[in-house]
């Protein structure tokens, strides 16, 4: 395991990582895995560093697992959200983030709703970014973590076909894990209906099909992505009752997959709407292990990082 | 001031001029037209061997922000940023706080451009008071006023009844109505071009049906009304093939294009950069180059620079928050001239009708546009051999969100003279 491999000054997405860069990432958030599993959860590796979390939109999940991802690195981490800061004062991002710079932290993992705020952050910020999702754009970090758990349950990332369910036009999961799984050649299927899944999305190098039945066939992953009820009142499609009957995932349709296959969510779930709820709790599920692996995977992430470049920059 | 302009090759499209020759300037006006005319009166001579004088240029579309918006742009800064792109003549949209939908903002506008004195500004007036889209403006008055077209530009009348009678009603005044062509129940929040690009960067999307819903559904009324129709910075192909057909059916309409969606496509945006972000937003390679043969084949009437300031905080955001617009007074035709006269997809005379006759007749100046005897002495002065590369730091406008930045090549404003003073002189001091 070596940081030194690694050319990233910042984690923005997956499209510009190499599949190597990817590999290494899951290697590092392996033996991390194990730092989880002892008694002891502490490795001294970040000790006197100081991670930022920057989120100015809701999520317990991504912040809790990047607060404990630090705080088992031995790092020091500051939590930043948008219901106490001080945007609501009309500050703007810059003016927010150059006043957290002022007090030196290394790393800085940010969450917002605009697209490309975390490489904007780049053009002016020295600590290293992370994206910790930006608008329909990326979630780096879960498209790593759902890699992790697919290479632990069916031993391989590669050689493999994935169905990604859902509201792909507004997801930065289903973008960062398009990127991901077409850098490890595997063959992507996206299911929904038209109005969220367009057909352009073959450009990414992806199959787009609105039939889940076939879509689903003999795959070895299938993704299921949240549904939100505003795209309903917005006409995406006409109610969650229909949405439901055509493209959520139950143990009929499931059975179309490969034998071994394992069934992923991001979360939250609507149990009973893109999930049945039987299938969310079964054995195929590994929607708790998503969660558990996403704390490796952010601790591999800040490992590799380490907030050095701007040290190095300044020598 | 008196002017003597010699040795010049003078191009003036609506005149079909192109040849050598003298130009007198006296008192604001052009006295004579002649080659080799004698300084018989001791005037000031330009010495315009190896320039280019042609008809001063009209910009169609403009953002002057003043009044209310005075920290993007005054009329002082942009008249001077005309004067250093050579405008002599510019048309400022209706949008200004308060909104030019009455006759008291348009006689306001008209009385700072005369204290500033630079070039004329001829306001737009709104179609809809407030830009709302629901009441007709008092069209009758504001012409009066001086107001020269109406539009609500950005704010696109979305109910087709209103836009119809606002045609019916203009026509009594002979005024063009110009249409920013949006649906906005398309378009809604959208970022950019919709399409590949904004899938993999994650950006709401603008269709490009957004914009010919639009065109084709003023094509339609205006076949029956026959009014004056001017549609403003047309974007898509479908857009053009749409006007295309419309004018060889003899349907009375004119179009501009802008330099940005010329020479600028959507993968500008791949790196969230709000310097360009602008509606209509950057359409397709397929796009631009449909515009292009449209500049080409004469489909297109004129270039307009859609000149939109920003306070460099205005744009200094996440790509979402920032506002739309990019600024193009000064570097409209510098860089036309290098990318498509220079490369030879247009003519000189071609890109002198396109910034002069066409937007004079569009906008009924009976009296610009062109190089006549008699004729305000508005002239724009081209040195086609001066290199130039766009800085915005050295530009006279308050704002800087220029998608040209850096951007170089060979031929420049030298000299721009309007109503016959000197109001631009690329090697004097700058003003």
């Amino acid at each position: 395991m070596t940081a030194t491999a690694f050319k990233q000054n910042h984690l923005l997405g997956i499209e510009h990582l190499q599949a190597r860069e990817i590999d290494l990432i899951l290697d590092t958030a392996d033996s991390f895995v194990e730092v989880s599993n002892r008694d002891i959860k502490k490795v001294p590796a970040l000790k006197g560093k100081t991670v930022v979390n920057l989120f100015f939109e809701n999520s317990t999940r991504t912040r809790s697992s990047f607060e404990i991802a630090a705080k088992r690195l031995s790092a020091d981490i500051i939590n930043f959200s948008s219901s106490a800061s001080s945007l609501k004062k009309g500050e703007t991002l810059k003016d927010t983030v150059l006043t957290l710079e002022a007090m030196n932290p290394h790393i800085i993992v940010i969450r917002h709703s605009a697209s490309g705020s975390p490489l904007y952050l780049t053009t002016f910020a020295r600590s290293s970014i992370i994206n910790a999702g930006d608008g329909f754009h990326e979630h780096p970090t879960q498209a790593l973590l759902d890699a992790l758990t697919i290479r632990q349950r069916l031993g391989r990332l590669r050689g493999l076909k994935i169905a990604i369910i859902g509201d792909i036009l507004h997801s930065r999961v289903a973008r960062s894990n398009i990127f991901l799984h077409q850098k490890m050649k595997n063959e992507i299927v996206l299911i929904g209906p038209p109005s969220l899944v367009p057909a352009e999305f073959c450009a990414l190098g992806a199959t787009v099909c609105h039939d889940i039945r076939a879509g689903v066939k003999n795959a070895d992953v299938v993704m299921m992505l949240r549904v939100q009820e505003e795209r309903g009142a917005r006409n995406y499609f006409p109610s969650i009752r229909e949405y439901r009957r055509l493209f959520a995932i139950n143990r009929e349709i499931f059975a179309l997959a490969k034998k071994e296959a394992i069934v992923m969510h991001p979360g939250p779930i609507n149990r009973d709407v893109e999930i049945d709820t039987s299938m969310a709790d079964g054995s195929e599920s590994v929607i708790l292990e998503q969660v558990n692996n996403g704390i490796a995977v952010r601790m591999a992430v800040l490992y590799l990082l380490k907030g050095d470049q701007r040290h190095e920059s300044a020598d | 001031m008196n002017l003597l302009i010699k040795n010049g090759r003078v191009i003036d499209p609506a005149g079909k001029t192109d040849k050598k020759l003298d130009i007198l300037v006296e008192n604001g006006h052009i006295a004579k037209i002649a080659s080799d005319i004698r300084n018989e009166a001791d005037f000031k001579v330009i010495d315009a061997s190896g320039l280019i004088v042609c008809p001063g240029f009209i910009d169609i579309h403009t953002h002057l922000r003043e009044p209310g918006l005075e920290q993007k742009e005054t009329i002082d800064s942009g008249s001077r940023a005309a004067a250093r792109g050579g405008f002599t003549s510019i048309a400022c949209m209706a949008n200004t706080d308060p909104v030019n939908d009455n006759r008291s903002v348009t006689e306001f506008i008209i009385a700072r451009a005369r204290q500033v004195g630079l070039v004329n500004v001829f306001p737009i007036a709104a179609i809809s008071l407030g830009l709302k889209g629901e009441k007709l403006v008092e069209m009758e008055d504001l012409v009066r006023g001086g107001a020269v077209a109406f539009s609500d530009d950005g704010c696109c009348v979305m109910q087709a009844d209103l836009i119809r009678k606002a045609l019916e009603y203009s026509k009594m005044l002979g005024v063009p109505i110009i249409e920013h062509p949006e649906d906005h129940t398309i378009s809604a929040e959208g970022q950019v071009n919709e399409g590949f690009i904004s899938y993999k960067y994650g950006l709401r999307g603008i269709l490009n049906a957004a914009e010919e819903v639009i065109v084709a559904r003023d094509i339609i009324l205006q076949d029956r009304i026959r009014s004056k129709l001017h549609l403003t910075h047309i974007s898509t192909a479908g857009a053009i093939e749409l006007i295309r057909k419309a004018k060889k059916d003899a349907i009375p309409l004119s179009v501009d294009v802008t330099p940005h969606h010329l020479l600028l496509n959507e993968e500008c945006i791949t790196t969230y950069d709000p310097n360009f972000k602008v509606k209509p937003p950057l359409r397709t390679e397929k796009d631009r180059r449909a515009l292009l043969e449209a500049v080409i084949d004469g489909t297109v009437d004129c270039i307009a620079s859609d000149h939109a300031p920003h306070t460099r905080d205005d744009k200094d955001k996440e790509f979402e928050y920032a506002p739309f617009g990019v600024i193009g007074l000064e570097t409209t035709f510098p860089i036309l001239f290098d990318r498509l006269v220079r490369s030879s997809t247009i003519s000189i005379n071609r890109l002198v009708e396109l910034l002069s006759s066409n937007p004079a007749r569009v906008l009924n100046l009976a009296d610009r546009g062109r190089i006549k005897k008699g004729f305000p002495a508005d002239l724009t002065i081209i040195d086609p051999e001066a290199s130039f590369t766009i800085e915005v730091e050295n530009f006279n406008s308050k704002a800087r969100n220029c998608p040209f930045q850096g951007w170089s090549g060979q031929g420049d404003i030298a000299f721009t003279i309007a109503g016959g003073r000197l109001v631009y002189d690329r090697l004097a001091k700058r003003h």
